[in-house]
C-alpha cells in the first residue's frame, strides 16, 4: 500500500508545504534562523509594564509595533496573522485571502485584563453598585463593545478566518501547553478523513501580562532566575528552576501529498504521525511512572509506523522546571532503550522561553526546519548538566547533523500530552 | 478511506435548572402541562439565569480535595462527565476508560469575583504608576495559588481524566456554541473514519456568575427583560437568558457497542457546519439551507422533530426562525420544533451537546416534547419522530447541524 501519496496503512500522506515563525527572537523564519543556530536568547527584563514587586521580571516578548497598545487578544492575533501569512506564502497555496481548507488554531485565554478591568470600573458611578455589578452598568452603556473581542472564545479563530478566507467553521482548540501540537494533530486527522486536502494550523500566544505572569508563579512554575535573563531558562541543568514566559506564534501548511504534488509544491517535510494520552495523576503533574507521557511517545511512533530506533533526533517539550525535564528524561529513556545516550535532543524553550499554548506549533516549525538546514539549534545554559539525565543534549553550539526524522514533544497543565513525528522525506 | 462505521449515543449525563438525568428532564418537558421555567430573576438582576437545580455533586466527586481544587463549572462538568460514563455501564472500567477519548467544549472557568471587586477599588483610587505596583503586589499575594487551574479551558477535561480516569486523548475546544457543535462532531466522525472507538463528549456552563454575564454583556447579548420564551424574544431586539448546565454524551462505534453488549439511544448519522459572516440580512437562513441541504433530510416521508438551540439573540434567532418555518411549513415533513432554551436558558458551550442528549432521550422513549412556546414552529407532534434535527446557530458566530435517528430496534440490542 506504501507509496508517496500513500502511507503504510493506506491513509493519505501528509505534508508540510509552508511555515511561518514568530518569536521574541524575530518576526519570519530569516530573522530566527541565524539567531537560534548562533544560540541568541529572546529573553529579557520586562518592560511592557512595570515589574516591581513581582519574583519573576522577565520574559520572552515580542514587541508591539510602533508602540502600539498591547492587549492578549490583539497581540495574540497579529502574530498569529504575521506567521500564517508567512506559512501560506511559502506554501503558495490558494490566492490572496481564500486558502482552500479549514483551520486548526490554538489560542490563550480569552479575558478582560486589567486596563480593562479598570477602565470599566472608572466608567460607571459608584452608585452603580460594587464590583461587578458597576462592571455590568458600564458594560450596558455600550460603550465598551469593542471588548468583546478580547472575552470571546472564537474571536481570535474567527479573525483569521475572515483575514485568510480559511474553508467552514474553524476549530480553535485549548491543550494547554501542547495545544500547538494538537492543530497538527487534528489537521492531520481531518486529511486522512479525507475531509480536506489542505489545512492551515496556527498556535499563537502573546499573553505576557501582569496576571498572566502571576499565576504560573503561584503554581510555582517560574524561574525567578531574574538576572540575567537569557541564562534563567536551562532545560536539563542541574540548576533550572523554572520556566520562563514567553510570546509566540507558529503556523504550518499542512497538505496531503497528492495535493502537493497536484499544485506542483515542494514538501518541506512530512507528519508522519501523532499520538496522544492522557494523564489522570495530578492537575499539574505526571504521573511519576511516566506511563502517560510515555503512552504519547509509543502511539506516535505507532501512528507514524516507525521504531524508535527511527527517530533522529527530539524536539525537547524541555521547559527547564525540575519536574518536566525529569518525567521527560525518565520517558525518553524508556522509549528510545539503548540509544538513550546517542540520540540528539535539544530544547528550543533555552532560547525562545515557553510560548505556551504556541510551543508545539512554534517547535514544529522548528523541527522541520531542522531537518531541511541539517543543523539542530542548540539547548542554551546547558553548563551544568543535570548529572541525573543522560541524553545527549545539543549543548550550547549547535550541531550539525543529517536528520531524518524527529520527534516532537508537547505536554500541558491538565494531564496534556502530544507527540508528533516529523519526517524529512515520506518513508 | 475505511468503511464508515455508525457513530451511536450509549451515555447520557444531563444536569440542568430542570433537575439531574434523564427521567427529571423527561418529566418537565414532555409532559402537559410542561414544567415552568426555573429563573432567578433577582440574583443578578436586571439579568435573569436558570440555576442549578440541587445536585450531589460529592457523590460522583468523592474526593473533597478533588473538588476543591475545581470551579463551579468544572464540578458540574466532571459530575454530568460521571452520570454518562454510568449511564453507558462504562464507569470504573479500567479497560475501555484506558482508550477511550474526551473532547470538551469550554470557555474559561470562573474568577474571583470578590478579589477583583477589592482589588478594583483600591487602584482606581490610584494614578498609574502607583496602580501598577498595588496591582503586583495585590495579585502575588491575594490571588488563590490554584485559581488558574479553575479557569483553564482544558482544565474541565483535566479533571474529568482525574476524577473518571477518561484517558485515551483529551481536547478542548473553545468558541462559544459552535465549540459544543464541534466536540460532537470530532468524536462522531473520528468514529466513522475508525479513528477511536469510544468518546466521551461535551461541555457545562456555569451561568451563576457575574463575571461569565460580563462577558456577554459587551457583546450586548444578554436578555435583561421580564421573562419571555426564546423566539418571542427577537419583537424586542433578542437576548439570551443564560442556563447552568452540563451535558455529556457517550459516543460509540456501532460495533464497539455491540460487542460489549451496550445498548444505544440513537445515532448521529450527520452533521455538518459553516460560519457565515452575517454581513447582510437573510445570510444566516441561507448559511442554514446550505447545510440543510446537505443533509439527508429533503424527501423523506417520516416525522421530523426539530430541537432548536436557539439562544434568542439577534439576528440569529429570527432567521433561524424563518428557516425552521420552510421545514415546518412542507406538510410531508410532518415537523415540529422545540427551542429547549425556552426551559433551559442558553447554556453556550453546553447547549448543543444538551440537545443531542434531549434527541437521544426522545428517541429512545418514543415520544417528543410538549411545545414550549405558541407559535407556528411549536406545533403539537401527534406521532414520535423517527429523527431528530439539531439546531446549533451560534448567538454571534457559526452554524450547525446534526441530525439524530433512532437506531433499529433490531440492532440496539447486542
Amino acid at each position: 500500500m506504501r507509496s508517496l501519496t500513500l502511507d503504510s496503512r493506506g491513509r493519505p500522506r501528509i505534508v508540510v508545504t509552508g511555515m511561518g515563525l514568530v518569536t521574541s527572537l524575530g518576526w519570519g523564519k530569516s530573522e530566527n534562523w541565524p539567531r537560534l543556530i548562533a544560540g541568541q536568547s529572546g529573553i529579557a527584563h520586562i518592560t511592557r509594564f512595570p515589574t516591581d514587586g513581582l519574583k519573576t521580571t522577565i520574559a520572552g516578548t515580542i514587541a508591539t509595533p510602533n508602540g502600539t497598545a498591547y492587549s492578549a487578544y490583539t497581540h495574540s492575533l497579529r502574530i498569529a496573522e504575521s506567521a500564517a501569512d508567512e506559512a501560506i506564502q511559502q506554501a503558495g497555496i490558494g490566492t490572496p485571502g481564500r486558502f482552500p481548507g479549514p483551520l486548526f488554531i490554538a489560542t490563550p485565554p480569552s479575558e478582560l485584563e486589567w486596563p480593562q478591568l479598570s477602565r470599566l470600573y472608572a466608567h460607571a458611578e459608584p452608585a452603580a453598585g460594587e464590583g461587578y455589578r458597576r462592571l455590568l452598568a458600564a458594560a450596558r452603556t455600550r460603550a465598551f463593545d469593542e471588548l468583546h473581542h478580547d472575552v470571546a472564545f472564537a474571536s481570535i479563530a474567527d479573525a483569521m478566518q475572515r483575514r485568510f478566507g480559511t474553508h467552514g467553521e474553524p476549530l480553535s482548540l485549548c491543550t494547554a501547553c501542547a495545544s500547538g501540537a494538537s492543530t497538527i494533530q487534528l489537521a492531520m486527522e481531518r486529511l486522512r478523513r479525507g475531509e480536506a486536502e489542505a489545512a492551515l494550523c496556527v498556535g499563537t500566544d502573546a499573553t505576557v501580562h501582569p496576571e498572566g505572569l502571576v499565576r504560573f508563579s503561584l503554581l510555582s512554575a517560574l524561574s525567578t532566575r531574574n538576572d540575567p535573563p537569557e541564562a534563567a531558562s536551562r532545560p536539563f541543568s542541574k540548576s533550572r528552576d523554572g520556566f520562563v514566559i514567553a510570546e509566540g506564534a507558529g503556523a504550518v501548511v499542512v497538505e496531503t501529498y497528492e495535493h502537493a504534488r497536484a499544485r506542483g509544491a515542494k514538501p518541506l517535510g512530512v507528519v508522519m504521525g501523532a499520538g496522544e494520552k492522557a494523564d489522570c495523576y495530578h492537575r499539574t503533574r505526571s504521573k511519576p511512572d511516566g506511563s502517560a507521557i510515555i503512552g504519547a511517545i509509543t502511539k506516535a511512533l505507532a501512528d507514524a509506523d516507525v521504531t524508535s530506533n527511527d527517530i533522529d533526533h527530539v524536539n525537547a517539550h524541555g521547559t527547564s522546571t525540575p519536574e518536566n525535564d525529569k518525567m521527560e528524561w525518565l520517558s525518553l529513556a524508556h522509549v528510545l532503550g539503548p540509544r538513550k545516550h546517542a540520540v540528539p535532543v535539544t530544547s528550543n524553550k533555552s532560547q525562545i522561553g515557553h510560548t505556551l499554548i504556541a510551543a508545539g506549533a512554534v517547535e514544529a516549525v522548528i523541527a522541520l526546519m531542522t531537518m531541511n538546514e541539517g543543523v539542530i539549534p542548540p539547548t542554551i545554559n546547558h553548563h551544568e548538566p543535570d548529572p541525573e539525565i543522560h541524553l545527549d543534549v545539543v549543548s550550547n553550539t549547535a550541531r550539525t547533523a543529517q536528520v531524518r526524522s524527529v520527534l516532537s514533544n508537547s505536554f500541558g497543565f491538565g494531564g496534556q500530552n502530544v507527540c508528533l513525528v516529523l519526517a524529512a522525506e515520506p518513508w | 478511506m475505511q468503511r464508515q462505521r455508525a457513530a451511536w449515543v450509549t451515555g447520557l449525563g444531563i444536569v440542568s435548572s430542570l433537575g439531574e438525568g434523564q427521567d427529571a428532564h423527561w418529566q418537565a418537558l414532555a409532559r402537559s402541562p410542561v414544567a415552568a421555567a426555573k429563573i432567578d430573576n433577582s440574583s443578578h438582576a436586571p439579568y435573569a439565569v436558570h440555576p442549578l437545580s440541587a445536585v450531589d455533586i460529592d457523590r460522583l466527586i468523592p474526593s473533597r480535595a478533588d473538588r476543591k481544587q475545581m470551579g463551579a463549572w468544572q464540578r458540574l462538568g466532571v459530575h454530568a462527565a460521571g452520570l454518562a460514563l454510568d449511564d453507558a455501564g462504562v464507569a470504573g472500567n479500567e479497560q475501555i476508560l484506558e482508550y477511550m477519548d474526551l473532547v470538551v467544549a469550554a470557555g474559561n472557568g470562573e474568577r474571583d469575583e470578590s478579589f477583583d471587586a477589592r482589588l478594583l477599588d483600591q487602584i482606581c483610587a490610584l494614578s498609574t504608576r502607583e496602580a501598577a505596583a498595588t496591582l503586583n503586589a495585590a495579585l502575588a499575594s491575594g490571588l488563590r495559588p490554584t485559581l488558574y487551574l479553575g479557569e483553564l479551558s482544558n482544565l474541565l477535561a483535566g479533571n474529568i481524566q482525574i476524577v473518571h480516569k477518561v484517558t485515551g486523548s483529551s481536547r478542548t475546544l473553545k468558541g462559544e456554541e459552535l465549540a459544543g457543535f464541534s466536540a460532537i462532531e470530532d468524536a462522531t466522525r473520528r468514529i466513522a473514519a475508525g479513528q477511536a472507538d469510544i468518546v466521551l463528549a461535551g461541555g457545562a456552563l456555569n451561568a451563576e456568575r457575574n463575571d461569565l454575564l460580563l462577558n456577554y454583556e459587551l457583546a450586548d447579548s444578554l436578555w435583561a427583560m421580564p421573562f419571555a420564551p426564546v423566539w418571542e424574544r427577537s419583537r424586542a431586539g433578542g437576548g439570551f437568558v443564560p442556563g447552568s448546565a452540563a451535558a455529556f454524551l457517550v459516543i460509540e462505534a456501532s460495533d464497539h457497542a455491540l460487542k460489549r453488549g451496550a445498548r444505544a439511544y440513537a445515532r448521529i448519522s450527520a452533521t455538518t457546519s459553516d460560519r457565515v459572516l452575517r454581513a447582510e440580512a437573510g445570510d444566516i437562513a441561507a448559511s442554514l439551507r446550505r447545510l440543510g441541504d446537505r443533509l439527508p433530510i429533503g424527501q423523506a416521508d417520516h416525522v421530523l422533530g426539530v430541537l432548536s438551540g436557539a439562544s434568542g439573540v439577534e439576528p440569529a434567532t429570527s432567521e433561524e426562525y424563518s428557516f425552521l418555518k420552510d421545514w415546518i411549513g412542507v406538510p410531508q415533513q410532518r415537523a415540529s420544533a422545540r427551542a429547549y432554551g425556552t426551559l433551559l436558558g442558553h447554556s453556550v458551550e453546553a447547549h448543543f451537546p444538551i440537545g443531542v442528549a434531549l434527541a437521544c432521550l426522545a428517541l429512545d422513549r418514543n415520544g417528543f416534547f410538549e411545545p414550549f412556546e405558541d407559535n407556528a414552529l411549536e406545533v403539537p407532534c401527534t406521532v414520535p419522530p423517527e429523527r431528530i434535527l439539531v439546531t446549533s446557530v451560534g448567538h454571534w458566530r457559526g452554524e450547525g447541524l446534526a441530525l439524530i435517528e433512532r437506531v433499529d430496534s433490531s440492532a440496539r440490542m447486542a
